[in-house]
């Protein structure tokens, strides 16, 4: 539904774009309802966030607060910067229209007249690309003043960021768009009553955006009988690791089975070199590692599927989370420890420093984690780590914490004979690539 | 009004006031301890986490406990929350996780550090914190930075805790200094070499809860427990003129706010008053500053208080025993006779 174009090329300019049905929805919302009623579609369609939490965007916009006469904003969050994530880059690259047609049939919604995209850095050709398409949007009069004689205006800009992680945390975004450092907010409160400038404020990710077209094409309701259960609708699914064909996919909420998506031709087309998968992380960097047995079958038994709730059964024991949907696949050839060490290296240089757990937590693990990885470490290293990640979640300013713990947790938790390993092999561990020269190195 | 209730205790409070404040209305130990926030300074809070606090019930209309943790400086009381501080063992053993995430870098560079002896982190630890260190790495550095002739960093010793950043923007009202970097490698500094020199900046010292500000002026001075607080005024155009002189014989070795509950001080005392008046002269001496009896600050200076002893029957017949002469002539305990000011060992 959402990459239905993806790859034409006639999609990426705005006489393109219509010719495949662009810009519909915004004559649809515009010209014959009222923001009320386009804020009910979303509610109906059971859209969730798609930047990792899964928070449902029409009871977040419901919270909006309208009663306040300050001005209203919407703002993209384009910062994707999770490990493993890559959807909202190919989304935007081959669908700029899409995204700046959900801008403004949600600011519309919102009763926005100011959005913003902040997008990462990183990504500039991007930016180019997508004040190309908003020039476009201008000139044909859906934005500006008086969008299609319909009596609402919006501006839409683009702002890049520096290339800080923390930027894509909601109220870091907020910080580093008003021009200061990108430290989280301490919250309450929150950006639905004080978020840009103090303003009442709505922070939704690129392709929860690009969705809401689509819901106002089709009716919530009949986008909420896609998917299967609260898992409405579809997901992109950034794939990519030991697998033989990385790439992002559209999936159907619920409907394909996390054996389908790993092995078939039509996803990820199983494990590249002929080894055996080992691990996989389905969500983005953040979320819980599963051993392969729990990634194809949750620990009562039953075949697992790409939804909310099915990864998420079991809890963090035996399940993991759907995330922002950054899967990556590990083949027996990796080693989990150097794969923590790498995650916890990411985490420890993205912190923002602000709160003592988090600043000081994430650095020691790694320090722990590098000697571990080096063989130079010890059996209690092990459960340190475990306690320093214990201690860190739930404990700091915004969800970078558990970000950092949750990984360490589960790795621990499903793979400890390979740090055991590490501390009984020292010397085979030396070997930088151990983890390829010695597939079952890691015996349980 | 809502009513909270922090370890059993119950208070009533106005509508807004987080729990930390309400903790502080009921006082005594219950209160939790708060190395970031600063009720003079806006925005300050939320970012040490040790004053992070258990909500066992959120509300009278909601009485489901809050899932995580939640920092007590800047949460808001709702009416018939219910609140666990030391009553939760949750609670102390987080806390005592964030002393250690607050020392696994810190130098410990207390015997040379000036703020020892009246530094929070210091006492954080000794109150919460663990005996032995689990960290075994090298600690952080940072490259030294110069920020002027009245203010001393230690870029080491910082927590974070931003009030230095606070107080520039809202008492000195000019801010040349901030947070650069991130993460680990955040640090105060000045980006371009600059001197902090703005009338009220001095107060940086006095927010500052560790030795990473210290005042240059006064630098290895004296070891403060040597020093006797004195309360004193002076008619300044500037501020109020209030404030607390640490003084050693007739000298002003240096001038402070007034710090009160909470280490909080009571008046913001502006450069000059803090730097320039170090006469016994300038001052009206109004008479010795009350120092908590726990404080090492106290050990010394009071000789009005005088050590009890508690002679018992055993205690005489042993004395009669070995010989000794009558109560009294005991020898002096090594904090009535004179030392070595060990400042002077260390300035060298
Ligand atoms: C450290 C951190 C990084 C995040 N990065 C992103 C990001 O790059 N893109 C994104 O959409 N959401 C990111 N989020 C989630 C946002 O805070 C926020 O929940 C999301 O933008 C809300 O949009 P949604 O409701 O449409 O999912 C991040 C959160 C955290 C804690
Ligand atoms: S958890 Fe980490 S990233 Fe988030 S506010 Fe605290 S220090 Fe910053
Ligand atoms: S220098 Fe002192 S006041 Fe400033 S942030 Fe560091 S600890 Fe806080
Ligand atoms: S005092 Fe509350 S978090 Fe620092």
């Amino acid at each position: 539904m959402i990459l239905e174009h993806a790859g034409n090329a006639e999609a990426r300019t705005l006489a393109g774009w219509r010719k495949l049905g662009g810009y519909a929805s915004v004559e649809k919302a515009l010209k014959g309802m009222t923001p009320e009623q386009v804020g009910e579609e979303v509610k109906k369609a059971g859209l969730r966030g798609r930047g990792g939490a899964g928070f449902p965007a029409g009871l977040k916009w419901s919270f909006l607060d309208r009663k306040s006469d300050k001005p209203r904003y919407l703002v993209c969050n384009a910062d994707e910067s999770e490990p493993g994530t890559f959807k909202d880059r190919y989304l935007m690259e081959h669908l700029p229209h899409l995204l700046v047609e959900g801008m403004i049939v949600s600011s519309f919604a919102l009763g926005a007249k100011t959005s913003y995209i902040y997008i990462r850095g990183e990504y500039m050709y991007l930016l180019r690309l997508l004040e190309k398409a908003i020039g476009e949007a201008y000139a044909a009069g859906y934005l500006g003043n008086d969008i299609l004689g319909s009596g609402y205006s919006l501006d839409l800009h683009v702002h890049p960021g520096g290339g800080a992680y923390i930027c894509g945390e909601e109220t870091a975004l907020l910080e580093s768009l008003e021009g200061k450092r990108g430290n989280p907010r301490i919250k309450p409160p929150f950006p639905a009553s004080q978020g840009l400038y103090g303003c009442p404020t709505v922070v939704n990710n690129v392709e929860t955006i690009a969705t809401v077209p689509h819901v106002l094409r089709m009716g919530g309701e009949a986008y909420a009988a896609i998917g299967v259960g609260k898992s409405t609708g579809t997901k992109l699914i950034s794939a990519s690791g030991h697998i033989k064909r990385p790439g992002v996919y559209e999936i159907e909420l619920g409907k394909v089975s996390c054996e389908e998506f790993l092995l078939s031709d039509a996803f990820c087309g199983g494990p590249k070199n002929g080894r055996p998968i080992k691990a996989v992380i389905p969500g983005g960097s953040s979320v819980p590692v599963l051993p392969l047995a729990l990634f194809l079958k949750t620990a009562k038994g039953e075949a697992r599927m790409m939804s909310y709730e099915s990864l998420a059964d079991g809890g963090f024991v035996s399940g993991t989370s759907l995330g922002s949907g950054g899967f990556f696949a590990m083949d027996e050839s990796a080693c989990m420890v150097r794969n923590l060490w790498n995650l916890t290296r990411f985490y420890h240089h993205e912190s923002c420093g602000q709160c003592s757990p988090c600043r000081e937590g994430t650095g020691w693990m790694e320090k722990v984690l590098h000697r571990l990885e080096a063989g130079q470490g010890r059996l209690s290293d092990i459960d340190l780590l475990v306690d320093i990640a214990k201690k860190i979640e739930g404990n700091t300013i915004c969800p970078l914490g558990d970000a950092a713990a949750w990984p360490v947790a589960s790795h621990i938790r499903h793979f400890r004979h390979e740090f055991e390993y590490h501390v009984k092999y020292p010397e085979k561990v030396k070997d930088p690539r151990h983890g390829e020269r010695e597939p079952v190195a890691m015996p349980k | 009004m809502p009513k909270v209730t922090i370890d059993g205790q119950t208070t009533e409070v106005a509508p807004g006031t987080t729990i930390l404040a309400a903790a502080r209305q009921i006082g005594g130990a219950l209160v939790p301890p708060a190395m970031c926030y600063y009720s003079k300074l806006k925005g300050s809070g939320g970012k040490c986490r040790t004053c992070l606090v258990k909500v066992a019930a959120q509300s009278a209309a909601n009485p489901n406990p809050m899932p995580k943790l939640v920092a007590s400086c800047s949460t808001p009381v709702a009416d018939g929350m219910v609140v666990a501080n030391l009553t939760s063992p949750e609670v102390l053993e987080t806390r005592k996780a964030i002393v250690e995430f607050l020392l696994i870098n810190h130098p410990l560079d207390c015997p040379v550090c000036d703020q020892a002896g009246e530094c929070d982190l210091q006492n954080l630890s000794y109150a919460h914190g663990l005996q032995r260190t689990r960290y075994e790495f090298e600690r952080r550095t940072f490259e030294k930075i110069d920020i002027g002739d009245r203010i001393q960093l230690h870029m080491t010793r910082c927590i974070m805790c931003f009030r230095c950043v606070y107080t520039a923007d809202q008492v000195a009202k000019h801010r040349v200094h901030g947070v650069l970097g991130r993460g680990d490698a955040a640090e105060i500094g000045t980006y371009i070499q600059n001197a902090l020199d703005s009338d009220f900046i001095g107060n940086v010292i006095d927010v500052c809860p560790v030795g990473a500000l210290t005042d240059k002026t006064a630098r290895f001075a004296s070891r403060v427990w040597f020093l006797k607080p004195m309360d004193a005024h002076r008619a300044c155009t500037k501020c109020s003129g209030k404030v607390a002189l640490w003084v050693k014989g007739n000298e002003v070795i240096r001038v402070t706010g007034r710090r009160g509950a909470y280490g909080e001080v009571e008046e913001f005392i502006c450069n000059e008053c803090r730097f320039d008046r170090k006469e016994l002269g300038d001052w009206v001496v109004e008479g010795p500053r009350r120092i908590e009896s726990t404080s090492v600050i106290s050990a010394n200076h009071y000789t009005d208080l005088k050590q009890l002893h508690i002679v018992t029957q055993k205690h005489l017949e042993a004395r009669r025993l070995a010989g000794a002469g009558p109560e009294g002539s005991r020898p002096r305990g090594p904090h009535e006779g004179g030392q070595a000011d060990p400042a002077a060992l260390i300035s060298g």
